[in-house]
């Protein structure tokens, strides 16, 4: 479903190299992590392949479903089926969550060709939704991420993955900030969305995470490169015995 | 020494020249408070650029004997529509009775000041110019006496009761030449309650006072959309007295205009008394030039009051903002809480915004603060709604509504709150792409 080949980037105004040659490849109905060091590129990468500005790609390709990602706009890759869960949800003031969510609903299915949902409609998905990841009326009509709790936020983050029904779900340290009953409830969230047609590529700096959305394949990336590929035991190890050794070993 | 002789005499020369462009009314119960606004306008002359309050809005527009020629703005969809309320229209500043509802409204008196003005007896000749007149000082608002002087049509309105539905006052231009004065006199007595609408763009050149003297415990409500005529040059003065628990409570929205002074002068007059002013301008250069001005003097004179003055301006293509706002806090009008914000979202490098807030606090128990911002659209935000799928032009005017969001949020109707949101949207629909 995901593929990404050799891909190189730096930051677009320093011209500092982060990623320095990624290969990797998701495919559908399986959840592949990628663990690493603090500043090893993993944000990076979800960032690039979501769209977000700043990034200077300069060698190598990402593709979802053969079409080429890097090309694209954000809002096209969105349309084409990804989805990145912030580190940081963002707060925007004065937009009602309902409303940003049927905006975004709307405007994705108008760019695959599809009818735009109804208010009725939307609101009975959205009910229903919400309620098993327990975010309630109220937490749907306050503005978008304002006031939230880190629990609240990484929720809300899953609430739109659920409503925008993405094939390629990327969710970078959604454990950050969360307390262990925030991410069950956070991690039920994701587990239900699991499918055969569709992939996650779940970033975190901590095993944890990984310990409630069960992992097919495991990745370790350092300094801009996976350089380690396993299954859940990988990640077993690095909580065991730290990045050190495994870096160790490959140098 | 002579050059400020010259100065004096070139400001006279300046308003008598206006003034003899004028055919200035004689006669009737605001006979003497004309002559008193007359001789104040004599004192102090029409503004000039090295005025303190005059710096960043050249006044030459608002001085000149006659007005630029603008083309006449035709109203393809009226915000308020569906909304029951009584309409009054006034047409270049002529009243259109055919376009108007009957002015009869439960606990609501009006007239209008042309036919009002031939009645000796008449409780606004005790409040005509009065609030002007007040507001004179500290600052200098000679528009505004010159209005008070000139004005020979405006609407008076006198609330008694809870209104049962909304007054809405409706402005259509027509002539390109029109050179409209309006002067209209609000009195909200004890306890009573009003909505008022005022729409649209009064002339090509417009000078409109509003006197707004709110009772013990009434209720004041002012929604004002000044509509999209880019010729537009228009001064406002919103001169209000806000009395022992009354409310007041003002908003107003400008798209396009390429001369807008709104100065708003409120006295917080009686103890518990809330006053709020609020205001939404974007102004975009490719439909023309754009400068929009707000200029706001809050006086605390009381305790207890609550004020506050939220000021939002979006701006592109060489547009330009103003902000010039004060609240002064009186010896003795402890547990004041004054909020003042002023802030614009520059959509380019070539647009400014320029900000002047001012404190000036006398009593030492009061809570009063004051912010002004100037910036871009967040880039993180903006990628965020597009990472959802919303396409990069949606997510700006998503994104700009944001910015504005604490403004339209002083209009307390859900409904005249919606009305407002979707001309924002329509306005911002059309510059897309």
């Amino acid at each position: 479903m995901l593929e990404i080949k050799n891909l190189h980037v730096e930051l677009e105004e320093e011209g500092k190299p982060i990623l320095k040659g990624v290969n990797l490849t998701v495919e559908a109905g399986k959840v592949h992590a990628i663990m690493g060091p603090n500043g090893s590129g993993k944000s990076t990468l979800s960032y690039v392949l979501s769209g977000r500005d700043g990034y200077a790609v300069t060698e190598g390709a990402a593709t979802l479903d053969g079409e080429e990602l890097l090309e694209m706009e954000p809002e096209e890759r969105a349309a084409a089926g990804l989805f990145l869960a912030f580190q940081y949800p963002v707060e925007i003031p004065g937009v009602g969550n309902m409303t940003f969510l049927r905006t975004a609903v709307n405007a994705q299915r108008k760019a695959r060709g599809e009818e735009e949902l109804s208010a009725g409609e939307f609101l009975k998905v959205v009910r229903e939704k919400a309620k098993t990841l327990k975010i309630d009326a109220e937490m749907l009509k306050r503005p978008v991420n304002v006031g939230f709790s880190g629990g609240e936020k990484k929720r809300n983050e899953i609430l739109q993955m659920a409503m925008l029904e993405p094939r390629m779900c990327i969710l970078d340290e959604t454990d950050s900030g969360l307390d262990v009953d925030a991410m069950k409830l956070v991690a039920e969230g994701v587990n239900a969305l699991r499918d055969p047609g569709r992939a996650f590529l779940v970033i975190t700096h901590y095993q944890r995470l990984l310990d409630h959305i069960k992992p097919d394949v495991v990745h370790i990336m350092a300094d801009g490169r996976i350089v380690k590929t396993g299954g859940p035991e990988l990640a077993l190890e690095v909580e065991r015995n730290g990045y050190a050794d495994i870096l160790a070993e490959i140098a | 020494m002579t050059a400020p002789m010259t100065r004096d005499a070139r400001r006279a020369d300046t308003t008598e020249a206006r003034l003899a462009a004028i055919d200035l009314p004689t006669g009737g119960f605001t006979a003497p408070a004309r002559a008193e606004a007359l001789a104040r306008l004599g004192t102090m002359g029409l503004p000039a650029r090295r005025d303190e309050y005059w710096r960043w809005t050249d006044p030459a527009k608002l001085n000149a004997e006659q007005p630029e020629a603008g083309a006449a703005f035709r109203v393809d969809r009226p915000i308020f529509e569906g909304r029951d309320k009584l309409r009054l229209v006034f047409e270049d500043g002529v009243f259109d009775a055919a376009a108007s509802d009957d002015p009869v409204l439960a606990g609501v008196e009006i007239a209008r000041l042309s036919e009002a003005d031939r009645a000796d007896i008449h409780w606004a000749k005790a409040q005509y110019g009065a609030l002007e007149a007040s507001g004179q000082t500290p600052v200098a608002r000679p528009f505004a006496a010159l209005n008070t002087a000139a004005a020979t049509e405006g609407v008076l309105i006198r609330v008694t009761g809870k209104a049962a539905r909304p007054l809405h006052i409706s402005y259509r231009q027509s002539e390109k030449t029109s050179d409209v004065i309006l002067h209209h006199v609000v009195r909200i007595e004890e306890g009573a309650e009003l909505t008022l609408l005022e729409t649209g763009t009064p002339g090509a050149r417009s000078n409109v006072v509003m006197e707004v003297d709110v009772a013990r415990g009434a209720r004041f409500h002012h929604i004002r959309p000044q509509g999209r005529a880019t010729d537009r040059v228009m001064v406002t003065h919103l001169f209000a007295r806000v009395a022992e628990d009354a409310t007041f409570k003002s908003f107003t929205l400008t798209t396009n205009g390429k001369f807008t002074r709104n100065e708003a002068v409120i006295e917080v007059a009686g103890d518990g008394a809330t006053a709020h002013i609020a205001g939404a301008a974007l102004g975009d250069g490719e439909d023309g030039p754009f400068h929009h001005d707000d200029t706001v003097f809050i006086d605390h004179g009381a305790v207890g009051c609550e004020s506050r003055q939220v000021f939002k301006k979006v701006l592109k293509h060489g547009a330009t903002g103003v902000f010039q706002g004060k609240i002064l806090v009186r010896p003795g009008a402890q547990k004041t809480d004054g909020y003042q914000i002023s802030q614009s979202l520059l959509l380019d490098d070539d647009s400014q915004f320029l900000a002047k807030p001012e404190l000036e606090i006398y009593a030492d128990d009061v809570k009063c603060s004051h912010g002004s911002t100037t910036g871009a659209i967040d880039e993180t935000a903006l990628f965020y709604l597009r990472s959802r799928g919303v396409p990069e032009a949606d997510a700006k005017a998503l994104l700009i509504l944001s910015f504005l969001a604490d403004a339209i949020a002083e209009i307390e109707d859900e409904d005249l709150a919606g009305d407002v949101v979707a001309r924002l949207e329509d306005w911002l629909a059309r510059r897309r792409g």
